[in-house]
């Protein structure tokens, strides 16, 4: 976990050339299976959340701040782009622009009071956050549709080309993350990634030696807000539906779980831990009905309990186990 | 012994892995009957609004089972294939599509909210595969609120909230009732709701003094009742679904407010509110369709013998009362069975049949009269005033 | 029968208190749980569900007489609150307040699943305490459940602040509270006091759920936003703070019920989270919570 924040830049090109590959792959692979063929629309959703799961992840692995409003940025980013290309016909892709702009504006006043002080006061404050902003999407029936929602939001295309069908969406969302993804490994390599890092472990040490603290967790946050912005607008033109409840509370918590369950503190584990949550939610788990969310909360206990460093730490793990399996030398404590 | 495997890790690695891949093997083991005539189905049988979606979900494998004991549709067993959206708009969404394109059923029935309803229908449109939906909204079926053009594809059973709204003004209105105070819940059924009876207001002479809210979960609604109670209107409507209702009407018992007459929506439609506001629904007034009243129907109402029937056989299945929403769903079930037994699977004729021979269908909410310019086929004259009386219903006439 | 303005005011405050007195409960559950693990508890508001379920099918299904439901209920939570400790936090490797944070998360949902499958989905009733007639204040009326709910507020009020301040059990866990390391070093065994820390909120917040059943009907999926507004109580009145705590559920309810009577029912939660928004800008420990507390919890 730990030793993937000083990875080498070479370790980690064939491993972003890998992930390029797989995302290339994968839908021709599903579409020659059967039962694989509809995890292409469910992997869209899975590339969206794993976009504001990717900034969640800087925001808390590295910065080691909970926000509990990640959902709201993400509303906002959709509702911005729905309601706009909706009701006034303008070009999505400015409408993504605008949301991006807005969420900026909203992290930097709600990150720069509550940020400047050590502890967990973001967590609070973002709380109060997405209650609002849920009721504000709820409330405001002319524009936001209210409760029951808006559709028939218009898709999106690049340069007159529609995207039209899922196929073609996954190849756009999941470059976008691909690209999210290169623009955070950069952050944490540079000088705001080091500051992060000499925070996480030591806050007052950090600011002893000149790093303005402050400053460079609000400029995570700010970052964070604006990619789960554009998660939500690409959300809203692929769904063409959006309604409160996407992006209440619940939602932000269901963010949380994925970068914990994934491992929050590598990028990787953002995108492990969303496909995971998004294939457990709305593929896999429906075949236990009733008893879904039993086996939901299970599921989340097991790994939190068994892989505390989240599921990007099992190979770590399960080298270790080869490894004392097989030469029996390292004894391990039992209990604790 | 020269290692030490830690069996606690390695057995739940191994749990791991045997339960992912059985998820996925599902799919492929499953047995296959010859020949069956494929539905689909989306509910919202968990999750907060399990109350719609949960009797839905049994009212239907009630039907399916009776059909297939009858010897199915001119001989195919009938196979549902149903999903639970949790009341997830994606959830949702995903599973239209995954009916569509994987299940390959020739039509679906639901989903049960009148948003996810919106968010699926440019699927059915897209895919061209008849979509019964089982949630209130005119919305669904109205492409063009203008002209009143219905969308090709898309049909509903529950009758629409501007039905409801108007059943309840028309019975104020006969009683002198003309100031009136709303309560909404901040969900769909409330905000819906709260939509009609804004519009339809002046049309009817009503004049509203308050517009109160409250959010599903809420504790007490004393505060909102308190602030009505000060406007002294005539009556109060309160439109919600689920526990809230009942405890509005505690509240409204307990501030001394019988005086203001109390309509509730249809969501009403269940004895167990009456049972569980202890005595405080006496004398509140709600629009109701048949199925909730099957028993104090008129022998000769068209629908009594339908209503009792499904009464009967539900009761002795699920051993529960009835709600009003599994019956939109008996409603969805029957008419694409019926379309299913006179055109076989194809999905043009199953939509032209919904549309041109749905006529005088005798089902749970009304007796429906499909048409190109109506895809909900129900007149206001669905809804019948009902008001509590000795802890049961009783028709206002 | 009009009702002067006047009347309506002291409806809403009392109305408010009420509502408070629950948010109060949930908030100081998560505070005893937090100072001693850091941690948030998000399954604190399935033991309020489940107090309210559990009392429900021993009163109504068994017909206890609540002398003796109320205890055995609080007691069956009690003892899902050590067994969230023992097989949810305590076998974590290397607990994080995340990772702690994220299984009780799993636990919650653990748990609603399971209140879910024994009682299904309906809401269930509990008859008041002590009947039904309202009483008449100056025009307002209070339930005589609303009394109770106030009056367990205040014993228990008394009998934590007791147990704080008098017993040993209770001055460890106050040491926990201040330094965990530090108090490992005197002696004090941090594991037991965590699992006690848990014991002790599940009970409080059965006792919420008991004592509101009969007021709002309790089903399996109230927890969450009971959760919420605990934790919402939590933040205003300091976290960590136990007279912040109920200062801080008391003032949420009564700015609900005063919110939605005067402005706008619609936005009333909006007003509660505005003034925590203005409260945490302005006093980031909150209303009572100390700032040097604060200074040593790492989240």
């Amino acid at each position: 976990m730990a030793g993937n924040h000083t990875l080498k830049r070479d370790k980690m090109t064939p491993r972003l050339g890998g992930f390029a590959l797989g995302i290339f792959l994968f839908p021709l692979l599903a579409q020659q299976i059967d039962f694989l063929e509809h995890y292409v629309d469910v992997m869209v959703f899975a590339g969206i959340y794993s976009l504001a799961a990717l900034g969640l992840c800087l925001l808390m692995g590295y910065a080691g701040q909970i926000s509990l409003g990640h959902a709201s940025f993400f509303g906002l980013g959709a509702y911005i782009s729905g309601v706009i290309t909706t009701k006034y016909g303008i070009n999505p892709w400015l409408c993504v622009f605008l949301g991006m702009l807005v969420s900026a504006v909203v992290a930097f006043a709600i990150g720069a009071p509550s940020l400047r002080l050590r502890g967990h006061y973001l967590a609070m404050a973002t709380l109060a956050f997405c209650i609002i902003v849920t009721i504000i999407f709820n409330e405001n029936v002319a524009i936001t549709g209210g409760p029951d929602g808006l559709a028939f939001i218009p898709g999106i295309g690049i340069f007159g080309y529609a995207l039209d069908s899922v196929t073609k969406y996954y190849y756009l969302v999941w470059s976008i993350v691909l690209l999210v993804l290169l623009l955070c490994l950069n952050v944490i390599r540079s000088r705001v990634g080091r500051a992060l890092r000499s925070i996480h472990s030591s806050e007052s040490a950090a600011g002893a030696v000149g790093v303005n603290v402050a400053k460079y967790k609000i400029y995570v946050f700010v970052l964070s807000a604006v990619i789960a912005s554009v998660a939500g607008s690409l959300y809203a033109h692929y769904l063409n539906f959006i309604n409160p409840s996407s992006f209440d509370l619940f939602v932000s918590i269901k963010l949380l779980i994925m970068i914990v369950l994934g491992g929050m503190y590598s990028l990787w584990g953002g995108i492990v831990g969303a496909v995971l949550i998004t294939f457990l939610s709305y593929e896999w788990l429906h075949y236990f009905e009733d008893a879904e969310v039993m086996v939901y909360g299970a599921i989340v206990l097991v790994i939190i309990i068994f892989l505390p460093g989240g599921l990007v730490s099992l190979p770590d793990k399960a080298k270790v186990l080869w490894a004392r399996e097989d030469g029996g030398r390292r004894v391990h404590k039992v209990g604790q | 012994m020269k290692t030490r495997f830690d069996f606690g890790k390695g057995t739940a690695c191994l749990l791991a892995a045997i339960v992912l891949v059985s998820f996925t093997l599902i799919p492929v083991l499953e047995v296959r009957a010859a020949e069956p005539y494929k539905v689909g189905a989306v509910f919202s049988v968990t999750g907060p609004l399990s109350f719609l979606g949960d009797p839905e979900k049994k009212t239907a494998l009630m039907l399916q089972e009776e059909i297939n004991k009858g010897g199915g549709i001119n001989g195919h067993p009938l196979e549902l294939v149903i999903y639970d959206d949790e009341g997830d708009a994606t959830k949702c969404a995903i599973f239209v599509r995954k009916l569509i394109l994987q299940d390959k059923v020739c039509a679906f029935i639901g989903p049960s909210l009148s948003g996810n309803s919106l968010a699926v229908l440019a699927e059915a449109e897209k895919h061209k595969i008849p979509m019964v939906s089982c949630a209130a909204s005119f919305k669904i079926v109205t492409k063009d609120p203008k002209t009143g053009e219905q969308w090709k594809w898309v049909f509903k059973t529950p009758q629409s909230d501007s039905m409801a709204v108007e059943a309840v003004y028309t019975q104020m209105k006969k009683n002198g009732i003309s100031k009136i105070a709303i309560m909404t819940a901040t969900d769909g059924f409330g905000a819906s709701g709260r939509g009609e009876l804004l519009r339809l207001a002046p049309e009817y002479g009503m004049n509203i003094v308050a517009d109160e809210k409250y959010s599903r979960k809420d504790t007490d609604m004393t505060a909102q009742l308190t602030k009505i109670k000060g406007l002294a209107p005539q009556a109060i409507v309160n439109w919600s679904v689920g526990t809230a209702q009942v405890v509005v009407l505690r509240n409204w018992q307990a501030l001394g407010m019988k005086n203001i007459k109390f309509y509730q929506s249809h969501g009403f439609g269940s004895r167990k509110n009456i049972e569980q506001s202890a005595g405080a629904a006496e004398g509140v007034y709600c629009p109701l369709g048949a199925c909730n009243i099957a028993e104090i129907l008129p022998e000769n109402y068209p629908q009594k013998k339908v209503t009792m029937e499904y009464l009967k056989a539900y009761k002795a299945k699920y051993n529960e009362p009835l709600s009003s929403f599994g019956g939109h769903a008996w409603d969805a079930l029957k008419m694409v069975a019926k379309a299913l037994e006179a055109v076989g699977t194809d999905k043009a004729k199953i939509r032209d049949y919904l549309e041109n021979n749905i006529k005088g269908f005798v089902g749970q909410h009304g007796v429906f009269n499909m048409s190109p310019k109506d895809h909900n086929g129900l007149s206001k004259e669905a809804f019948q005033m009902v008001v509590v009386k000795d802890g049961d219903w009783a028709l206002v006439h | 029968m009009e009702i002067s303005f006047a009347s309506q005011l002291l409806q809403y405050t009392i109305t408010g208190i009420t509502v408070g007195s629950i948010y109060a409960m949930v908030a100081v559950g998560f505070n005893i749980i937090y100072n001693v693990t850091e941690a948030i508890n998000f399954a604190q508001g399935e033991f309020v569900m489940l107090g309210g379920l559990v009392m429900v099918f021993l009163r109504v299904t068994l017909n206890i007489p609540v002398v003796f439901s109320l205890p055995m209920a609080i007691l069956v939570v009690t003892v899902v609150g050590i067994l969230l400790d023992r097989l949810a936090i305590k076998p974590i490797r290397k607990p994080s307040v995340l990772s702690m944070i994220i299984a009780t998360i799993g636990a919650s949902f653990l748990i609603r699943g399971a209140a879910m499958f024994i009682w299904g989905k309906n809401p269930f009733d509990l008859p008041p305490f002590s009947g039904r007639n309202p009483i008449s204040l100056f025009g307002a009326v209070v339930q005589p459940q609303g009394l109770w709910v106030i009056g367990f507020l205040v014993i228990m009020v008394i009998v934590l602040t007791l147990f704080f301040d008098r017993t040993i059990l209770g001055k460890a866990l106050r040491a926990c509270a201040v330094n965990p390391k530090a108090s490992s070093l005197v002696g004090i065994n941090v594991k037991h006091m965590v699992l006690i820390s848990f014991a002790l909120s599940a009970a409080i917040g059965a006792l919420g759920g008991i004592v509101i059943t009969p007021i709002s009907l309790m089903e399996y999926d109230r927890g969450a936003m009971l959760a919420v507004k605990g934790f919402s109580a939590c933040a205003l009145g300091g976290i960590g703070s136990f007279q912040g705590a109920v200062t801080g559920g008391l003032l949420i309810g009564l700015i609900e019920c005063l919110g939605a009577g005067l402005i706008s029912s619609g936005y009333k939660d909006v007003f509660a989270m505005l003034v925590l928004l203005a409260v945490l800008f302005i006093k980031p420990s909150g209303l009572l919570g100390s700032v040097e507390v604060s200074k040593i919890k790492k989240f």
